[in-house]
């Protein structure tokens, strides 16, 4: 099958792959029993880690006071040193 | 040192075991029962029988419970990475980061497209696709974990790598050996093996409890054979790739092997402590005070095992700490206070480096280059006071070892008994082995997070062997603001824990007919 046969073929058949997918998820999600919990459990745990946790609790050291590779470089260096003495 | 705050240290430690140990209550029987799940609908598609299939249904429900509610948990102890341990996230470079990369792009993707395919595809997909599906989504878990602990592994034993003094960086400069190193090897093994135990004692503990109901009968007899030759089949091979762990552990940790077994002073033809207990006199590595009040011994086995060969010494704190004891290979092991002179001249040239690079003064730029190149084996060292920061807490090495050992010979003999029951079909009226499978799920726990305390607690002062301790990898933040965010993941994980816990027994409760 030549290149253009095969984009052709593709172009027939991928709105009805893509409708196919949409239902697949749209059955599977509106059928969920326990599911709809375990979203619901999921939902929150991700906001608190990622909204709340990460933002207020877990800042990343380095990235916040340095610009550059060479900034963080350097701080990693003195601490290292002076942490030795 | 003496500057740092030890507290912070201390904290900081604390909220990542927190962390790492809630992490592994949902971990193992994510990997344990996927991959029992996976051979019921195997079993499914061969046979055709339609009761494999809803017993199918019901453990991967209660699959999705635990992966739903565990799933991203790990995820915080990256951001501890970022904010309690900086130095150690800016030194380690490339080598942790490229693992736990892969893990998050490849494995963790896999795991989410096929996972939504398994869950919804019943009826919808083909049978084979569908179990392919699930066989791949237990495969996507167990890469995940791959990662995960070829990354823990280096920490465990640096390989391939090398320092870049300009950057600060290690720099990953063999990827195979990271991968390939024995310590990786064996660690996921016998990580993920522990995890097909745990899956296992769930299958027949659950499954007992329908027989002991009398309800499902059917379903709870299929599953407990399925989970009892599984079992079988796990306990033994984690037991086999524990041997491997503790020869990996005798050749690469020693000081690790010595807490494990209490062990002071080394002797040629050890004998391995079946069962001990420690002498809470013994205060100090050097004094004259008997390490236990009692032990019994196999006689020559820690030899055997450590370097398959009875009569090899194997060392104790003592000469771990002051060096030169006699080894396969013949070479004299440095002392603690001849490796601290070495880590100490290490980060003076790493200094030193720095100072020449600024003043483009590049023969001395080169001398103090290779000067910490030569050292650089030893660099934790130089961050070291005394021989006694060497030493692990004994008491926790030595009893979570011994414990998690005694539980996985516990597991191999109960997974035996309840096949032969099963496969007697008596296992229905033999209460007592019921009521053991039943209430041996929480040891199944047990005996992962003490795997972990020995593996872990075992490594100390080390974050990255010999060449990073925890003084010189913590950032420099509040203890205060650790306090917090430790007491925030204890409500956090603790909720989850019970969401889990509730959920997980409504849908046992229900049975696989509803499932």
């Amino acid at each position: 099958m030549s290149l253009i046969t095969a984009l052709k073929v593709f172009k027939m058949k991928a709105p009805k792959f893509i409708s196919n997918l949409y239902l697949f998820y749209r059955d599977g999600f509106t059928n969920m029993t326990v599911g709809k919990t375990l979203w619901l459990i999921i939902f929150i745990k991700l906001f608190i880690m990622f909204v709340i946790l990460r933002i207020f609790f877990f800042p990343n050291i380095l990235n916040s006071n340095f610009d550059s590779e060479d900034g963080k470089a350097s701080h990693v260096r003195k601490e290292l040193i002076d942490n030795s003495k | 040192m003496d500057l740092l705050d030890v507290s912070l240290v201390n904290w900081s430690r604390a909220q990542f075991a927190l962390t790492a140990m809630y992490h592994w209550l949902f971990v193992p029987l994510t990997l344990g029962l996927g991959v029992i799940m996976s051979i019921m609908e195997t079993l499914y598609l061969k046979t055709g029988n339609e009761a494999w299939k809803k017993a199918t249904q019901f453990w991967m429900t209660l699959f999705g419970v635990n992966f739903a509610i565990g799933v991203a948990t790990g995820i915080i102890l990256e951001f501890q990475f970022g904010t309690n341990w900086s130095n150690y996230s800016w030194f380690v470079g490339d080598i942790f980061g490229a693992p736990l990369a892969i893990e998050a792009i490849f494995a963790f993707f896999m795991e989410a497209t096929f996972i939504s395919v398994m869950f919804f595809g019943w009826n919808k997909v083909s049978k084979k696709f569908h179990l392919a599906s699930t066989w791949l989504t237990v495969f996507g878990a167990t890469l995940s974990a791959l990662w995960i602990l070829v990354a823990n592994a280096w920490m465990q034993y640096p390989v391939g790598m090398e320092f870049n003094p300009d950057t600060v960086r290690n720099e990953m400069i063999d990827f195979w050996s990271i991968l390939l190193s024995p310590v990786a090897l064996n660690k996921f093994l016998h990580t993920v093996l522990s995890g097909w135990v745990m899956g296992a004692l769930f299958v027949i503990g659950v499954s007992a409890w329908f027989l002991l109901k009398k309800r499902s009968v059917d379903f709870a007899l299929k599953s407990m054979m399925v989970g009892a030759i599984f079992g079988v089949v796990s306990s033994l091979l984690v037991a086999f790739t524990g041997d491997g762990s503790a020869y990996n552990v005798t050749q690469r940790q020693p000081m690790k092997l010595a807490a494990m077994e209490g062990l002071y002073e080394g002797k040629a033809g050890a004998g391995l402590v079946a069962f001990g207990i420690l002498n809470p006199d013994k205060k100090s590595y050097n004094d004259n005070e008997n390490p236990y009040l009692f032990k019994v011994e196999i006689p020559y086995m820690l030899s055997l095992l450590g370097y398959r060969d009875v009569n090899a010494f194997v060392p104790g704190v003592k000469n771990v700490i002051d060096g030169g004891y006699p080894t396969p290979d013949g070479k004299q092991p440095l002392s603690f206070v001849e490796k601290q002179a070495r880590g100490k001249a290490a980060i003076q040239s790493l200094a030193n480096y720095q100072l020449a690079v600024n003043n483009k003064d590049t023969a001395a730029a080169a001398l103090h280059k290779a000067q910490l190149k030569e050292n650089y084996p030893q660099f934790g060292y130089g961050y070291l006071d005394r021989p006694e920061q060497l030493i692990p807490h004994v008491p926790t090495v030595f009893y979570s070892f011994h414990a998690m050992v005694m539980l996985g010979m516990y597991f191999i003999l109960l997974f035996s008994l309840v096949l032969f029951y099963t496969y007697k079909k008596k296992i229905e009226n033999a209460n007592w082995l019921l009521r053991a499978s039943l209430w041996s799920i929480p040891l199944g726990y047990i005996a992962g997070e003490l795997g972990w305390a020995v593996a872990e607690v075992g490594r100390q002062p080390w974050a990255i062997q010999d060449v990073l301790p925890l003084q010189a990898a913590i950032s420099s933040i509040s203890t205060d603001s650790v306090k917090i965010t430790f007491f925030l993941f204890l409500i956090l994980f603790t909720a989850l824990l019970i969401a889990e816990i509730r959920i997980m027994l409504k849908q046992i409760k229900k049975g696989p007919e509803e499932a």
